[in-house]
């Protein structure tokens, strides 16, 4: 294994995580009670969701920049393990919404904009797979990368905020509204969002290298 | 370097400057026993059984994931240099 430790931070910070969001104290909240610890479980898959889109389209640009065959491995990569957080997301989300909510799907405006937003990067993926020419697919995915990204960022961060929402810090809804993150629950949440994140770096940076060797076999 | 320092700064301050007018989580939300958990199943300890029941199974996604990293490792280490 090489750069093993940022490796072994990942599984310390994952058995911590787990140990801590089960065990530790979290404030007894209504609706939510014991499900408050799905915080350390389904925010992280978001946040991990968006560093990994975010790394995809950085590494979309400087492939257009460079035509450097590496970025554009680099750029597919991180979109699919960053999907692969974002259906986790979204599928615990809807487990949580059934009994805090009440309905597996209520329309709520992160949830739509989160759908539209997978749909739009599974799109991506049949664009990658319908090209023969190599230099062809890579630089017109790298561009529909960018255009993916633009629009994901207003439907999770932007539409949400202008209208009424069920999610924490989007408008204003009175059963369910933003608890401020305290000191506690934050002692597990930061970790928690770096530990899934690593993870996720881990297995796309295993992706890559897979990807790399059968590139220079073929 | 010195508009992306700036840049930065605002990102961060925008950041501490949103959502203030959230709901405070008190140290009274933590000793609230009108709110229901599940007080008799940590009681009885079974919340250790859980915990680890889900340990052992990250251990061994862990493991398996250590295992495929090794192999790629030594399939790479058979290709010539030029491919890394």
């Amino acid at each position: 294994m090489n750069k093993i430790w940022w490796k072994a931070l990942t599984i310390i910070l994952l058995i911590y995580v787990i140990t801590g969001g089960l065990l530790f104290d979290v404030p007894r909240l209504d609706i939510l009670n014991e499900t408050i610890r799905a915080l350390y479980f389904h925010v992280p898959m978001w946040f991990g969701m968006i560093i990994m889109l975010t790394i995809s389209v950085i590494q979309s640009i400087l492939y257009l920049r460079s035509s450097d065959q590496k970025h554009d491995i680099a750029a597919i990569e991180y979109a699919n393990v960053g999907v692969v957080f974002g259906i986790l997301g979204i599928t615990t989300g809807m487990l949580w919404a059934q009994f805090t909510w009440g309905d597996w799907w209520s329309g709520d405006p992160k949830q739509n904009g989160a759908a539209i937003g997978l749909l739009i990067y599974f799109a991506y993926f049949i664009l990658r797979g319908s090209f023969e020419n190599q230099d062809q697919k890579a630089r017109i995915s790298a561009v529909y990368n960018i255009f993916a990204f633009a629009a994901l960022i207003p439907l999770l961060f932007i539409l949400p905020r202008l209208t009424d929402s069920l999610h924490p810090g989007n408008g204003g809804n009175p059963g369910f509204n933003a608890y401020d993150l305290d000191s506690k629950l934050r002692m597990i949440f930061y970790p928690a969002v770096l530990a899934w994140t690593l993870l996720g770096v881990w297995i796309t940076s295993l992706r890559i290298r897979i990807k790399t060797i059968s590139n220079s076999v073929l | 370097m010195k508009k992306l320092l700036v840049v930065t700064l605002l990102i961060i301050s925008s950041i501490i400057g949103k959502a203030q007018d959230k709901i405070q989580v008190t140290e009274e939300d933590y000793t609230n026993s009108e709110v229901s958990m599940a007080d008799q199943f940590r009681a009885e300890g079974k919340i250790y059984v859980l915990t680890g029941v889900i340990l052992l199974i990250l251990g061994g996604l862990i493991g398996y994931l250590i295992v495929i990293d090794r192999k790629v490792s030594k399939i790479e280490k058979q290709l010539p240099n030029d491919t890394n």
